[in-house]
């Protein structure tokens, strides 16, 4: 079986593989390139724990091919940081202990900071719409929303104060 | 999986060169939310996948002199961010943002819900509402044709090996008219329709229906366009007389599945109130256009 060759931009590094033509983003991401913070819960777009950016719209890493990637930026929880320094979300989903078993918090995290990109001031029926497609088999739901609306506060005010 | 190849044509005449010289089993991909699905779940094992979201003219949104001209990969989310689109065409805005997540809205395409043939798509019944057609390409030429005529049978189309939709026509709103979808879940979110309903209609200044459109998910093996709904509407104010009128019509024309989902029975009924609300919030819009 040939390999397709694929030139991609992860995390803001440029990347090149080969890889199984029929190999998931997700695939490549786990198994090649050792980004383990993206998730595979259902792989059928169900749970959201493979959310990662492609060109800064949300999307399961489980349903696009690897191929599919060539010529687009994407970005996982591996990028969400600044360095060692936490994304505002990461820090809050801390402080307000909005992860169980943990096995949802990147793919939520990526999925919120999506939202917050968007729409930095959402209301919570908006956030919890937008996370809709995020499943947290451990339910706890009501801590993660409170987390996004704490961290979308937070951000607001940085942008205001600097 | 098992697919052996990918190809990123990046024009509608390689696609369909492409789609003519593979191997039988070829498939196009354009959202994926279907397709990788089924190829995970290994219902398909397609030897040539071919992607179409190479081609620019299936990932724009055109604004013409007739309404809109848009591309068949073009997802559901980029049609909802287009202010100019989700203005007019509320009905079908909604329709698109009820397709699974965030996630999948930002994947699944126009083209890609309509040729999965699933009876309960849920952009399918708006479209048919709001009168699309759509434009086939393939190696014999490029024919148009109405979006109700695309599906045949639940993942059955039209299509013949080498086609596939290119582009979506859909009309500009006419003065005083109005569009909406309704469907049924047992939740509020991320879920299948159990029955739906899309409905385009128009008003005059005294306030009678001049022209509408009903459209039915999710009741039969396809969506369905039912004339009697729309006779049901025409000529009359929207009065309760025709609104019963309009339900039994809806109703009438039910030939749904029993399944976990839905029985028969409520299908049935639900599908004829569907139908009345659709009517109440597209003519509430009609009066404000």
């Amino acid at each position: 079986m040939a390999k397709h060759h694929v030139t991609t931009t992860v995390n803001r590094e440029p990347v090149e593989l080969l890889c199984d033509p029929s190999a998931t983003l997700l695939d490549v991401l786990r198994d090649e390139l050792g980004l383990i913070g993206s998730k595979e819960g259902c792989g059928s777009g169900d749970c959201g724990a493979c959310s990662v950016l492609m060109d800064g719209r949300l999307v399961c890493a489980c349903l696009v091919l690897a191929a599919e990637a060539t010529g687009h930026e994407i970005t996982t929880i591996e990028g969400i940081a600044d360095g060692n320094k936490l994304h505002t979300l990461q820090q809050q989903f801390l402080e307000d202990a909005a992860l169980q078993c943990g096995i949802c918090t990147p793919g939520f995290i990526v999925a919120a900071k999506a939202l917050l990109d968007r729409n930095p001031d959402p209301t919570e029926t908006e956030v919890r719409f937008w996370l809709a497609g995020n499943l947290c088999r451990c339910t706890g739901y009501d801590k993660i929303v409170r987390a996004v609306m704490n961290a979308a506060a937070k951000m607001r005010e940085e942008a205001v104060h600097g | 999986m098992n697919a052996v190849e990918y190809a990123k044509p990046q024009s509608i005449d390689d696609a369909i060169r492409c789609l003519t010289n593979a191997p039988v089993g070829a498939r196009v991909l354009a959202g994926g939310t279907d397709l990788l699905v089924q190829l995970r779940a290994g219902v398909v094992r397609p030897p040539l996948i071919v992607d179409l979201k190479g081609i620019a003219e299936l990932r724009r949104i055109e604004s013409t002199a007739d309404g809109f001209r848009i591309g068949a990969a073009v997802a559901g989310a980029e049609l909802s961010e287009h202010a100019e689109f989700s203005s007019q065409w509320p009905g079908i805005t909604e329709a698109f943002n009820l397709i699974g997540s965030t996630q999948i809205q930002g994947r699944a395409t126009l083209g890609g819900n309509l040729c999965n043939g699933s009876p309960a798509a849920d952009s399918v019944p708006a479209l048919i509402a709001a009168g699309v057609r759509c434009i086939v390409v393939g190696p014999s030429g490029s024919r148009e044709m109405a979006v109700e005529d695309v599906v045949t049978a639940p993942g059955k189309t039209v299509l013949t090996t080498g086609e596939f939709i290119s582009q979506f026509l859909i009309p500009a709103r006419a003065a005083h008219s109005g569009d909406a979808y309704l469907r049924f879940i047992p939740r509020t979110e991320m879920d299948i329709a159990v029955a739906s309903a899309g409905v385009c209609l128009t008003l005059n200044a005294a306030g009678v229906c001049t022209a509408a459109r009903v459209s039915l998910g999710a009741v039969a093996p396809r969506a369905l366009l039912v004339a009697a709904c729309a006779d049901a509407l025409i000529g009359s104010t929207l009065d309760d007389a025709a609104m019963a009128k309009l339900a039994a019509a809806a109703s009438a024309a039910c030939a749904p599945i029993n399944d976990k989902r839905g029985t028969i029975e409520f299908r049935t009924k639900v599908a004829g109130v569907l139908a009345r609300r659709a009517v109440t919030i597209a003519a509430q819009r009609a009066r404000g256009n």
